[in-house]
């Protein structure tokens, strides 16, 4: 029996050990990027690392302000993030009410229309992609990226999971009560799929904020650039300021972060269930 | 759609003079047929009669069904609309294009398969294809390990399990463009870096210090390093919920038997995660081939030009069509990428089929 302790102690220890040493490795990062974001330049890479500034230059959290349109960037960001996400919930779960909750003529082969598309990455298609929103006139423009992030089958599969989910007999019952079926989407499934609509709204919103590519291949004038180009630019013009670029980053990362922690639950249910389902 | 047209009497007895027999018939036939699938289909064709016999009676211009097929699309046309404007027209022109030589302002030519065999001969192309299975070999098994191993601590009962999930899930969501500016500071190639200082100290000579992304022997190392650490956390998840679907009792029964904790993992908890350990392949293999902004990042320098030794398809892909407007063999090589990932979403249809029973 004392061997046995002493066995689970040492496991209990070696376990912790590895947790620490992965969470380090995890935070590390994280925490030299706010270090350096209160340094001054010269400051950055002295060795050995500093990890708390004795003199915190605040000042580069002023600065950046002024050393790029860093206000019209983050404007820029946040408008496109909520339009794209509120589009996105609203038109997959409008879509996802009728694929899974009405019978209608050429229901299976529009579905199949999405369905089609899922094993295509978008990498395959941004070409025509850009060359047909060019011939609409969309090139440098926010519509161009919101037209390309909100309609996606991803939130109608989603959506059309869950609702699957939800007893018809709700439906039938509000039916026979004399609601529409218009009604019956906004009293009676809405309020019942607030973890879905969760779920894709963390993820439409995380998806949208961080997105690169999308905002390069589309976004050339300055004033319309969304953060994450603005950021990449500033890197790339002032590649030497590393003070600057860290506080930068840690400002783009801060809605993230409070996206991320409120909504976090519903972040790990939405991955946990894509991968149970498989 | 529920107008009253003024009804005709006349107009009215020739319809239900047609409809009347037709339900008649209907519903005798529905009555003989003893397959009960083929007697509900009879049912519903009656119903459809009765239906119109109903308009025909009342004078509606559409019928129930009409209208419940016009309230459906309703619902489904502005996600479908958008849809198939701007992913389905797109993914067809692509198959198109693969075939054509335009460049963006003059008329498309047809160009038959000379855009693949240019694709044979172009260093570029076959430096981004080794590159790109390069990543993917090395970056999946050592995520995948990594996935494993983290969920599998996590899902022991610890102090403060919640911040270590929470910890491990948050390079994952943060933007890639401020964790690639730190990463790139870290491994900064100069002997100054913090983790070349911290080789230097270790004793690593200053001229064998690694110039990581500078290097073209480092960077594709540096790319998978990344990589790994950035969406370890992802798949964690993933792994977390297949674990907590391992059924109690096995690991009861195992340690009745005495095994040790190795021999739990091996011989539990191992084979029963199989289709999740599957499931992660797949989708990890897929978004490696899909891999280019941690490229771009890591390994672009100022200008997000990459050379040889760290271009993968997408980024191929990417300068031929909008730098170089070369749209006809750019759509030819993103039809290479999704050969390849349609190949592996078979793989996971039959995979899921097997793992299914």
């Amino acid at each position: 029996m004392k061997i046995k302790n002493t066995k689970t102690r040492a496991f209990r220890v070696l376990l912790y050990a590895a947790l620490i040493i992965m969470a380090l490795i995890m935070l590390v990062p994280f925490v030299w990027m706010l270090s350096a974001s209160l340094k001054l330049d010269k400051d950055v890479f002295i060795f050995p690392i500093q990890w708390i500034p004795k003199n915190p230059r605040w000042q580069n959290y002023v600065d950046i302000w002024n050393k790029i349109p860093l206000s019209t960037f983050v404007l820029n960001t946040v408008k496109l993030t909520i339009i794209v996400t509120f589009l996105q919930l609203l038109t997959s779960s409008f879509a996802a009410y009728a694929f899974s909750k009405l019978q209608f003529k050429g229901k299976n082969v529009l579905f199949l229309a999405y369905i089609a598309t899922i094993a295509v990455p978008w990498q395959v298609y941004m070409v025509p992609q850009f060359m047909m929103m060019r011939s609409f006139g969309l090139a440098d423009t926010h519509l161009s990226i919101i037209c390309l992030q909100a309609f996606s089958a991803f939130g109608v599969f989603m959506m059309k999971q869950f609702y699957e989910g939800i007893p018809t007999e709700l439906c039938e019952a509000a039916r026979i009560d004399g609601m529409s079926e218009y009604q019956i989407w906004y009293k009676v499934m809405l309020p019942l799929s607030k973890p879905a609509l969760s779920t894709l709204t963390i993820f439409t919103f995380v998806n949208t904020w961080n997105d690169f590519l999308g905002p390069l291949i589309y976004l050339t004038t300055e004033s319309k650039k969304t953060l994450q180009l603005g950021l990449r630019m500033f890197i790339s013009q002032f590649g030497s300021e590393y003070g600057l670029i860290m506080a930068a980053s840690v400002l783009s990362l801060i809605p993230v972060l409070i996206v991320f922690l409120s909504l976090q639950k519903y972040f790990v249910e939405g991955v946990a269930a894509s991968g149970v389902k498989g | 759609m529920g107008q009253k047209k003024s009804v005709d009497p006349a107009e009215v007895k020739r319809r239900l003079a047609v409809l009347e027999p037709q339900l008649e018939t209907l519903l005798s036939q529905a009555e003989a047929e003893t397959d009960p699938k083929k007697k509900l289909k009879l049912g519903k064709k009656a119903e459809q009669i009765r239906d119109k016999i109903r308009q025909a009676k009342t004078g509606e211009r559409f019928s129930r069904q009409t209208k419940r097929d016009l309230v459906a699309y309703t619902f489904i046309a502005p996600n479908f609309l958008g849809f198939a404007i701007f992913t389905l027209g797109p993914v067809i022109f692509a198959f198109i294009l693969a075939f054509l030589k335009w460049d963006g302002n003059s008329p498309m030519e047809f160009a038959a398969l000379n855009n693949f065999v240019k694709m044979i001969g172009n260093q570029r192309f076959l430096a981004s294809l080794k590159n790109t299975i390069i990543y993917c070999v090395a970056t999946v098994p050592f995520t995948l390990a990594a996935a494993l191993g983290l969920a599998v601590i996590l899902n022991q009962k610890i102090k403060g399990r919640n911040f270590f999930r929470t910890v491990s899930f948050f390079p994952y969501v943060a933007s890639l463009v401020a964790v690639a500016a730190v990463w790139n500071m870290l491994f900064s190639p100069a002997k100054s870096g913090p983790v070349n200082m911290i080789l230097y100290y270790l004793g690593v000579a200053a001229k064998d210090l690694p110039k990581w992304s500078a290097d073209k022997d480092w960077v594709m190392f540096t790319l998978i390093a990344f990589s790994v650490w950035k969406n370890m956390g992802y798949y964690m998840v993933i792994y977390l919920a297949g674990l907590q679907g391992i059924n109690g009792e096995l690991y009861e029964a195992c340690s009745l038997d005495g095994a040790n904790a190795w021999q739990r993992f091996r011989y539990i908890t191992w084979p029963q995660l199989q289709p999740t350990t599957f499931f992660v392949t797949i989708i990890l293999t897929i978004n490696c081939f899909k891999v280019y902004d941690i490229v771009y990042m890591l390994a672009g320098g100022n200008t997000g030009v990459l050379n040889e030794s760290a271009m993968v398809l997408v980024y191929h892909i990417y300068e031929e069509a909008f730098r170089n407007w070369n749209l006809g063999y750019a759509s030819a090589v993103s039809m290479v990428l999704f050969l390849i990932v349609l190949a592996i979403t078979l793989v996971q249809f039959r995979g899921e089929k097997k793992y299914a029973n």
